[in-house]
């Protein structure tokens, strides 16, 4: 019973995936998105189903379909863990994944390959679903590879446009980098534990290996390995700069995978990992100050850009460097409180933002927007609530998920928690610099765009809806007092995290951290509001703008530094290698062609000529057998 | 039974075999009809068939004749192979001088 129920958890979105690969074009637009969302709404059931099961029954569930690989000492199973930190991501990837798969069958209508569109998705929330559930590395390994190619179709999706495969490409290598730590963390633990099971390495962790530290610097080595795979996946510092590409995709895929699941599956890794990030401290360092310096340079990235899409991906990216912040510090609770607020927020966003573009008719420029308040009230209204969520304004979710990082930050470093202050107020600034410029003041774009534009028809705007409320009340599975996720998660961390009662220290840290929000958003409102400031033109922007404008210009840092040797480097091995071991290896042929042309002289043809050397051969062999003697 | 050799010494019988091996050499490297080739070679092979008899006989020993009889089947058998190819190129090429036969040349 159990087991069939878990694979229907499982198994629903691919056979989703499935029939819209085979039969979804004939089945049409409807049928084909109906069929998608179903598919994962029966997960997200199962999700709940099993989430209230663990409730009542506090007991982890462990199923092994199969033995999968049994090598010398290493034994892998295909087993599923459904314990509260994989329940808890089940429960907001499908959920939010159901939500987007609803808003997707009206904001993909248009497009001939919906079908497609919904094939990629269904088996994304497959991968996804499997990547969480895994009881071992290993099949959380293939995943994390899955999500990291249904990310690489959809971003692209719209294959025509050389730019998107381009995007769609760099993604896929960006984390491919990143794969290869991982796998490497894989091997390795794999031969200092002897197994790959969660259960089973954190027992070897906890007891053999806190008793008699063997290997300190290798499982060093280990964590940090793990931790690189965790960067290309989560796009963080060095590793960042695929996921403000990757909005090449559709709107609802930035939503799903770049914002709201796939991007916090190195997070999930690190916190199902805490055992043996916990062993290792100077890797956990690592951490905190890589993701609070992603924090910083993305969001001073976003304080400039000019893509309504492009701001909300350079926020992910700085909200994504928030949270590695918290679990560099150990507090993986308060990071995985921040991933689930931030997926409410940050997908309403992005969906509202698809919103907008689907109003405008494709138009990503926000110079070419404005005024948009009053013709979309309901986007207007759940994208506000989602900014005030993201900028941390009092009560909305994020408020207290950033709070709570920006708090353990304090007690742990001082410079990481200015650093995360300042991410934080520019957080406020360029979010609201976006609303404003979306959606107050005159419109800016044709006027044929004007006479078009209207509110989404509803399976937009319910989604948004939705994800609105639990932006305002997500907060509240885990407000300081009652702490719900962080009892609720305990069992699955290795160390217990002692938490504080509020005390004046924490309304003070609370106030500063309001007062940046709203010192950001009055920083925002003074020069888009008052002084009715428009982004200038690109070629116009000069100086320190320009630099950040253009990214600091990593890309172009990657660029010079890694593709062009390497593109120099494949250059000569194709002018001159190949064609120098062409020369070697055509040479043996020619050789041997010369050796032959000789011999086809002696081959005259000639009867007579042939008897003679035949009966000379003879004789010589009598006579020498003669002499021998 | 009498030895025969005791009439006619061993090494007539070496010296005849081996003219008769010499002409069938000669005959091989200077005729250039194919048929006449042919019969060479059968000269030759009749000469070591003698040969095998006679050093049978002196060493009192019927393994040689054994062996002539192979050859003289397995010689039977060529010339069968033989003069039907022979026919064949005849057919093809109008005649049976080697010097014609060149179509195999490199």
């Amino acid at each position: 019973m159990e087991n069939s129920l878990v694979l229907l958890l499982l198994l629903t979105p691919f056979v989703g995936f499935l029939f819209n690969v085979f039969f979804g074009k004939k089945a049409g637009k409807n049928i084909s998105g109906a069929i998608g969302t179903i598919a994962v709404v029966v997960s997200f059931a199962m999700s709940v189903y099993f989430f209230m099961q663990l409730n009542t029954s506090g007991k982890a569930i462990q199923v092994k379909l199969f033995d999968w690989i049994q090598l010398g000492n290493l034994k892998v199973d295909f087993g599923i863990l459904l314990d509260q930190l994989s329940l808890l991501w089940l429960l907001f990837v499908t959920g939010i994944g159901s939500l987007i798969h609803l808003y997707s069958i009206s904001y993909m209508h248009d497009d001939e390959n919906m079908h497609k569109f919904f094939a990629y998705l269904n088996l994304f929330v497959f991968f996804m679903i499997t990547l969480v559930v895994g009881s071992n590395l290993l099949v959380m390994f293939i995943g994390w590879e899955g999500v990291g190619l249904c990310s690489y179709l959809l971003i692209g999706f719209w294959y025509k446009n050389q730019d998107y495969n381009d995007a769609a490409k760099k993604a896929f290598i960006m984390n491919r980098i990143g794969d290869l730590g991982f796998l490497i963390g894989i091997f390795i633990l794999a031969s200092m534990c002897g197994s790959l099971d969660f259960i089973a390495m954190k027992t070897h962790f906890l007891s053999i290996y806190m008793n008699t530290p063997q290997n300190v610097f290798l499982t060093g080595i280990a964590a940090l390995c793990l931790f690189i795979g965790a960067t290309g996946k989560s796009a963080q510092l060095p590793l960042y700069t695929w996921l403000p590409d990757a909005m090449a995709g559709p709107t609802p895929v930035s939503a799903l995978i770049h914002a709201a699941t796939m991007v916090t599956a190195g997070i999930f890794m690190i916190t199902r990992m805490n055992f043996l990030f916990d062993l290792t401290h100077d890797v956990q360092h690592i951490i905190a100050v890589v993701g609070a310096i992603t924090a910083l340079v993305a969001a001073s990235i976003g304080l400039l850009q000019n893509d309504i899409k492009k701001v909300l991906a350079y926020s992910t990216v700085s909200q994504l460097g928030l949270m590695f912040l918290a679990l560099g510090m150990g507090a993986y609770t308060v990071a995985v409180f921040h991933v689930i607020t931030h997926a409410f927020f940050k997908a309403c966003l992005f969906l509202g933002s698809g919103s907008v573009i689907h109003a405008l008719h494709g138009e990503q420029d926000m110079r070419k927007m404005g005024g948009l308040r009053k013709v979309m009230p309901i986007t207007f209204a759940t994208m506000l609530i989602s900014t005030l969520a993201i900028a941390g304004i009092f009560p909305f979710a994020g408020f207290w998920s950033k709070d709570e990082i920006l708090m353990v930050a304090f007690e742990h470093n001082k410079v990481l928690w200015i650093v995360g202050s300042i991410a934080s107020i520019m957080t406020a600034f360029y979010m609201f610099r976006l609303m404003y410029l979306t959606f107050f003041r005159e419109f800016r774009g044709t006027e044929e765009q004007k006479h078009h534009l209207h509110e989404s028809p509803s399976l937009i705007t319910l989604p948004l809806i939705i994800l609105a409320a639990l932006a305002t009340v997500g907060g509240l599975i885990n407000l300081p007092g009652s702490n719900w996720l962080n009892h609720f998660l305990e069992p699955i961390l290795a160390t217990k995290h002692e938490h504080h009662a509020l005390g004046s220290q924490e309304y003070m840290l609370m106030a500063i951290a309001l007062t940046g929000a709203i010192i950001g958003i009055v920083w925002a409102y003074s020069k888009y509001i008052k002084q009715g400031f428009v982004p200038k033109e690109d070629s116009e922007i000069s100086g320190f703008s320009k630099t950040i404008y253009n990214k600091y210009y990593v890309d172009e840092f990657y660029t010079s530094l890694i593709v062009k040797p390497l593109n120099g480097l494949s250059n000569f091995f194709r002018t001159t290698l190949e064609p120098a071991l062409g020369k070697v290896v055509y040479g043996f042929g020619t050789v041997a062609n010369g050796i032959g042309n000789q011999g086809k002289k002696l081959q005259t043809g000639s009867i007579g000529l042939y008897l003679f050397a035949f009966v000379i051969g003879l004789l010589a062999i009598v006579s020498y057998l003669f002499l021998a003697q | 039974m009498e030895n025969i050799l005791n009439q006619i010494g061993i090494e007539n019988y070496i010296f005849l075999s081996v003219l008769l091996f010499c002409i069938g050499v000669f005959g091989v490297l200077y005729r250039r009809n194919a048929i006449i080739v042919f019969m060479s070679i059968e000269i030759m092979l009749n000469a070591v068939n003698l040969l095998f008899v006679a050093f049978s006989t002196y060493w009192q020993d019927a393994k040689g004749e054994v062996f002539v009889f192979f050859s003289m089947a397995v010689a039977a058998a060529e010339v069968a192979v033989g003069l039907a190819i022979l026919v064949a190129v005849f057919r093809n090429i109008g005649s049976v001088d080697i010097s014609n036969l060149k179509n195999l040349k490199g």
